[in-house]
């Protein structure tokens, strides 16, 4: 019988609700929950298919479903049973923090945790071991929103929601893909264009996003020149008299000081530092300044940055001058990145907060924490944030470190150092639900956490909104939820300590979440009017405080805001420029961001061979002028190189990018994209090249800027190889590809194909780049894995020129397919082989033909090119073809493309890259 | 002039077929034979066992040919001594014919290994059309066939006769079938190829002995591991020697075979002419048909007088007369030190191909499965030019390497 759970989705910070289906202790299907108020029922394309990364076969594949203990590093990891594993890791801390104090350990945690998790987890940290070393992925995510906000408005409070998207008659996103980084949002935004066509819509962005399809105004502004951009408009605004003096007057300070430094950011200055025309200047200042409602949507663009907190603070100056905040449809929106950000930073989950946005520096605030836990004190010493952290890992200061829920050798900037940090370490946890992340590899002991589908608790999404997680199903294998484990642990700490024995009595998530309840009397994200049964029936906004029957929609509606005088205050920061500016040696402006249908460091969206139809491979986008004065050609292998690092990786010329710039997805860690230096040292993937220089006030690092410079790879032996396998097999094929060819300068290794769509089958890809052929056994090797050694495999192979080709071929009655291919050598075949394969053209007529080397594919065979619609596996050259036999208007050529091929019609990611795909096609006369 | 020929093969008919065409008037010419048959197609003889061909369609020059051509004839008469001095040539029955040019072309015996009971009843070679004959009698009215050797003629004789309703076991020493002419994978490939049409095969398989019943008939062959294998017909095809007896008894220079210089003059005595599988040239007897071509025409035009002709050696490739199976091998196809190879194959599709290269030229082939570029790498093998440059379509034929 099939039961209905209704949770919440585990990926970005809309935060929206989702339904559950399982069976037999199995997840069978997910859908979007029509009461849930962030989605009302839409799922985007991740989120539909929540349900097929939680099937038996990828969790047999990618899970971690026991503890694992390394006797040595670089070991294979043996199992042990769970008291075991937490008796050494509360002897190992015991003795770490007896040795050589409390600081010698450090947490470091995750947005993806629920806010019970986070909760134990801080209690741990700085309530039983006494360090404030606990810190989270969100440092490299949120932490300058936190700080902008706590600047200007006293609080850490977006003080807007998801309905201003309704109200608002001016929506400024700047430094943020909301088409694909929240993509349920940006439904509600094409509602609310559609709902209200005066709606006038600027982006700002160096790249020219799927966003600005909706956009009536883009500002290509150059990297990180942010603060100058709104530092100019507030001089424009003052200079033609749009700034709302008695509203500055009323219920801000600071004005005076502000509009003295804006005074020489002169639109020819800012027309100059930012890269844009002084009427678009003008244009987008008149936009925000004059509309009845401005709302702005912000995400990591303004974040991740060696000047967030300016960035922040300068564009909240600009709704407070011109007093567009407090009301419907108006006010500064960060949008978070992760599910529960929101909750980590309301339960004081970073190195510098305490619970219930109290602050670590504020000697009234340790003592109500104190008192609260029942400890003599909170140290007052600052903890270390995320880079802080790592880096004082690698220098040996953090001598035991636990990782829990995120992925640091993949995510952290500056990946030499992170890794120097986890060789170094002398015990490293890490607390995982997935076995195969980079980090992982660096492990003592590997914990196995509960995930989506099987945690119970509570996130908070972007509008500061309180959703119920729920299980709808048991633990696979012997994991646990992340929160007993800490609590667990936390316990065998205290006996060994000596003290706290009483601090962790917690049974269930409820009674976890009921303490952190408390710790929010009477502050401003008051929630002691909530419990777990009121949320069983909605999800509800802070603040919300005893006696209330709501959440706030809105905060500062009154003009009173979070500070100690209620006024909120103008912060004066000058402009600064990126970290590290390009220049003669590094002349390229690295930028890396999110795909449209792929999360964080993909070990869940990784499992689906679906979610690579989009973007299939790692790759690095260039402007195509660029690329031709490096006479670089689309495809071709080049190194990115930083002052820290280089990786390895094929160049494609990209329209949406200026010139000098450079844009690498975020999401190409080791996992997926590996590689050997010269000197034999493992390329560690897009962070391998990113600066840990931060903002000094978040400490935030500049993830969205790094000069690089790009250089020809000459490595003229390169490998394809890909095959068809059984879904229960394809992924730890691809783990052990990716491990096999890991010695080589270059190698990408990645799934495609729609999971569960029948076939049982997944696909994987591997691709591969050496200067002279590897060792044939090498070859032979990855032949076995793909299923290229049996007698239906046609081969060539000329060992001294590295040529070698496999071709597996099945036969079904009159007809035959592709499955496998390898293509060593020469692989210009690919084009037309790969073709073959992956969209299961016939290919009984070829026959030895397919090893041939030719670059031309044989009549019949035509590539479907790149999916757009992953809902419905529509290809870019399907839309095209019938793009051509449209009529009419773009919306009217839209409609008849969704009519036929119903692409952009479930979830609707992909309907901004249709919109410009019928752009740039020409209307049927 | 008088020119005798002594054998009616293909090598001494062929040479006579060139010189007619450059020299019609030149020589009076007899010829021995010791088959009681015109010339025919001995190469074809296995078609013929298959019964897909009569020996009528095998013949090559039927009788009217030699008295059209001025030729005399001596068929079924073996010539059994040669006098230098006087230059005449002498047949078991007396017959004699004088000679200012003698060539010779006596072929190959059949090698019969010397084992026990190889007397018996129904112990046959494979090399003429009475052989032929036998094994086809034999097919009719018995059951059980062992072919010793697996080689070409070998397979060749185990095909025709399961063709013919026998159960065929072949016995062969070595690890895989051919392996004068295909390397192991082109071999195996075969052997399982032969298997589903219902032959049989024991790979290194020694031969200890025939055993005999009681009327003195073959009934199995004993192998020295002890096995015994059922065998109402045992067919020896371990191999030819050159049928040098007469050359021998006429004090020629002979090695392996009658030694001769590249003008196919014997290197004792240069009026006589030695031609196909008896000759040795350069340390070489061949044992194929394209060389004793090759070797007749220079023969021929050392005879008319032009002097011109100098024979070089051959590059042999081979092909096995079993239809259905295609196979092609040629020049030093099984590579080693200094060669590189290129491999192609389909398992499945039962196609092999491995091409040796040795510096930038091709210097062997071993198809089997599909061997319609044979006559192309033959054809780059014998020219010995430079396919550097079209290395990488070289497997995929002519056509991809011609654009």
């Amino acid at each position: 019988m099939t039961t209905e759970t209704r949770s919440t989705c585990p990926y970005c910070g809309v935060g929206c609700g989702v339904v559950i289906a399982s069976r037999d202790g199995q997840i069978t299907g997910v859908r979007g929950d029509p009461e849930h108020p962030a989605n009302f029922g839409r799922l985007c394309t991740k989120g539909s298919t929540l349900h097929l990364t939680a099937t038996p076969e990828v969790t047999r594949q990618t899970r971690l479903l026991q503890p694992m203990q390394r006797a040595a590093r670089g070991a294979a990891p043996q199992p042990l049973g769970w008291d075991a594993a937490l008796d050494s890791a509360a002897a190992r801390f015991a003795s770490v923090i007896t040795a050589h104090g409390p600081d010698a350990v450090g947490f470091y945690l995750s947005g993806q945790l629920l806010t019970e998790d986070y909760y134990v987890f801080n209690k741990l940290a700085k309530g039983l071991i006494g360090t404030n070393n606990l810190d989270t992925n969100s440092r490299l995510c949120m932490s300058s929103a936190v700080a902008g906000y706590k600047q200007t408005l006293g609080a850490d409070a977006p003080p807007t929601c998801y309905d201003d998207l309704q109200h608002t008659e001016c929506l400024f996103i700047v430094g943020s893909n909301t088409a694909w980084a929240h993509p349920i949002l940006f439904r509600r935004i094409e509602d609310a264009k559609r709902a209200n066509p005066a709606l006038q819509i600027v982006v700002v962005d160096p790249r020219r996003t799927d966003t600005c399809e909706i956009a009536d105004l883009h500002l290509a502004l150059l990297p990180g020149t942010d603060v100058m951009l709104f530092h100019g408009m507030l001089h424009l605004m003052l200079r033609e008299g749009w700034t709302q003096p008695a509203y500055i007057a009323a219920h801000t300070s600071g004005f005076d000081a502000l509009a003295a430094l804006v005074r020489e950011c002169t639109p020819e200055r800012v027309a100059a530092v930012c890269g844009i025309a002084q009427d678009a200047l003008l244009q987008a200042t008149r936009l925000f300044a004059t509309s009845p409602a401005t709302l702005s949507l912000y995400c990591m663009g303004m974040n991740q940055s060696s000047s967030g907190t300016a960035k922040n603070a300068a564009l909240i100056n600009l709704h407070l001058a011109t007093a567009q905040i407090g009301r419907h449809g108006a006010g500064p929106f960060s949008l978070t990145g992760q599910p529960n950000a929101m909750g980590g930073r309301e339960v004081g989950g970073l190195s510098n907060l305490l619970p219930a946005h109290r602050d670590l520096a504020n000697a009234a605030h340790r003592a109500e924490v104190a008192a609260f836990w029942g400890v003599e004190q909170i140290p007052a010493q600052p903890g270390k944030s995320a880079i802080e952290m790592f880096e004082a890992a690698a220098d040996g200061e953090i001598r035991a470190l636990w990782i829990a829920c995120t992925n640091p050798a993949q995510s952290m900037p500056d990946q030499a150092t992170v890794r120097r940090a986890l060789q170094r370490a002398e015990f490293v946890v890490v607390q995982e639900a997935f076995a195969g992340t980079a980090t992982c590899a660096f492990a003592d002991l590997l914990l196995p956490a509960t995930t989506w589908g099987e945690k119970e608790g509570t996130v908070t999404n972007s509008e500061r909104r309180i959703s119920r997680v729920r299980a709808a199903v048991p633990p696979s294998g012997m994991a646990r939820h992340d929160w007993h484990i800490a609590a667990d642990f936390a316990c065998r700490l205290a006996e060994r300590l000596g003290r706290g024995a009483a601090l962790f009595p917690y049974t269930t998530p409820e009674s976890v979440w009921n303490e952190h309840r408390e710790t929010t009397r009477g502050r401003d994200l008051d929630i002691t009017g909530m419990d777990y049964a009121m949320l069983e029936a909605a999800p509800q906004q802070w603040p919300l405080p005893a006696g209330a029957t709501q959440g706030r929609p809105r905060l500062y509606e009154d003009g009173r805001f979070a500070t100690t005088d209620g006024r909120a205050r103008f912060v004066a920061a000058p402009y600064q420029a990126v970290a590290e500016p390009r220049d003669d040696h590094y002349p390229f402006s690295l930028n890396t961001g999110r795909l449209r249908d792929q999360w964080h460091g993909m070990s869940r969206t990784g499992t689906l061979g679906r979610l690579f139809g989009h973007v299939p491979e790692p790759v690095v986008q260039m402007h195509a002028q660029d690329m031709a004065r490096h006479r670089l050609a689309d495809g071709d292998l080049v190194h990115v190189s930083s002052r820290r690092g280089s990786i390895v990786v094929p160049v494609v010329a990209s329209a949406d990018l200026g010139a000098s710039q450079a844009f690498i997805a975020m999401h190409w860690g080791p996992e997926y994209l590996g590689g050997r230096s010269s000197t034999g040292m493992a390329l560690a993937g897009v962070n391998a090249l990113t600066t840990p220089q931060h903002c000094p006030v978040s400490k935030q690092p500049e993830l969205k800027h790094t000069a690089v410079k790009i250089l020809k790879a000459e490595l003229p032996w390169s490998l394809l190889a890909m095959a068809w396998l059984p879904d229960g097999e394809a992924l730890q094929a691809r783990a052990q590809l990716r491990a096999l060819a890991d010695a080589l300068p270059f190698v990408s290794c990645v799934p495609f194909g729609a999971t569960g769509n029948g076939t049982g089958h997944t696909g994987v890809l591997l691709r591969a780049a050496d200067r002279a052929a590897p060792d044939s056994a090498l070859l032979a090797q990855i032949e076995q894995v793909l299923g290229l050694s049996g007698l239906d495999t046609l081969r060539y192979a000329d060992p001294r020129r590295g040529q070698r080709r496999a071709v597996r071929l099945q036969r079904d009655g009159a007809t035959a397919h592709v499955v496998g291919v390898l293509l060593a050598g020469d692989t210009r075949a690919e084009a037309w082989l790969r073709a073959l394969l992956q969209d299961r053209l016939p290919a009984q007529d070829f026959g030895r033909q397919l090893l041939s080397f030719q670059a031309k594919a044989p009549a019949g065979v035509q590539s479907r090119g790149k999916i757009v619609c992953s809902c419905f596996g529509v290809s870019e050259s399907a839309i095209r073809d019938r793009l051509g036999q449209c009529s009419g208007s773009g919306a009217q050529r839209l409609a008849a493309l969704q009519g036929a091929l119903q692409c952009g019609t479930n979830c609707g990611s992909c309907v901004p890259e249709l919109k410009r795909m019928v752009r740039a096609t020409a209307a049927l006369a | 002039m008088k020119l005798v020929v002594v054998g009616n093969g293909m090598a001494g008919v062929r040479t006579l077929e060139e010189l007619l065409r450059i020299a019609p008037d030149l020589y009076e010419i007899t010829v021995f034979g010791a088959e009681p048959h015109p010339n025919y197609n001995r190469i074809m003889l296995s078609p013929v066992l298959a019964g897909e061909q009569t020996l009528e369609e095998i013949v090559l020059n039927p009788w009217e040919w030699y008295g059209a051509n001025g030729i005399t004839l001596h068929a079924g008469k073996k010539v059994v001594a040669v006098d230098r001095r006087r230059r005449t040539v002498r047949a078991e029955d007396g017959t004699e014919a004088a000679y200012d040019r003698l060539l010779l072309a006596t072929g190959s015996n059949p090698f019969m290994l010397p084992l026990p009971g190889k007397d018996l009843e129904g112990v046959i070679a494979y090399r003429d059309i009475a052989d032929t004959q036998a094994m086809i009698e034999a097919a009719r009215t018995h059951r059980h066939a062992v072919v010793i050797g697996g080689g070409l003629l070998g397979l060749e004789a185990a095909n025709g006769l399961a063709l013919r309703g026998m159960q065929v076991s072949v016995l062969h020493h070595g690890g895989w079938l051919m392996e004068r002419q295909l390397d192991r994978v082109a071999g195996e490939l075969l052997c399982s190829a032969l298997e589903q049409r219902g032959l049989q095969f024991l790979l290194h398989a020694h031969t200890a002995a025939l055993l005999g019943n009681e009327a003195g008939r073959v009934r199995a062959v004993r192998l020295q591991d002890g096995r015994e294998v059922p065998a109402d017909v045992v067919v020896m095809a371990v191999g030819i020697r050159p049928n040098i007896a007469l050359a021998q008894q006429m004090r020629l220079h002979c090695e392996r075979a009658i030694v001769v210089h590249d003008t196919m003059q014997t290197v004792t005595d240069a009026r006589i002419y030695a031609v196909g599988e008896c000759a040795q040239h350069r340390g070489i007897a061949y044992g194929l048909v394209a060389p004793l071509f090759e070797q007749g025409k220079v023969a021929a035009n050392h005879l008319a007088h032009h002097g011109i002709g100098r024979y070089q050696g051959s590059l042999t490739s081979t092909k096995l007369k079993v239809t259905g199976i295609d196979l092609f091998s040629a020049g030093s196809f099984q590579g080693g030190e200094g060669t590189e190879e290129i491999v192609l194959s389909d398992a499945l599709g039962g196609v092999y191909k491995k091409l040796v290269i040795q510096g930038d030229k091709l210097v062997g082939a071993c198809l089997y499965g599909d061997t319609v570029d044979g006559n192309w790498y033959m054809q780059l093998l014998r020219e010995g030019r430079s396919v550097q440059a079209i290395r990488d379509q070289l497997m995929f034929g002519e056509p991809a390497a011609t654009p």
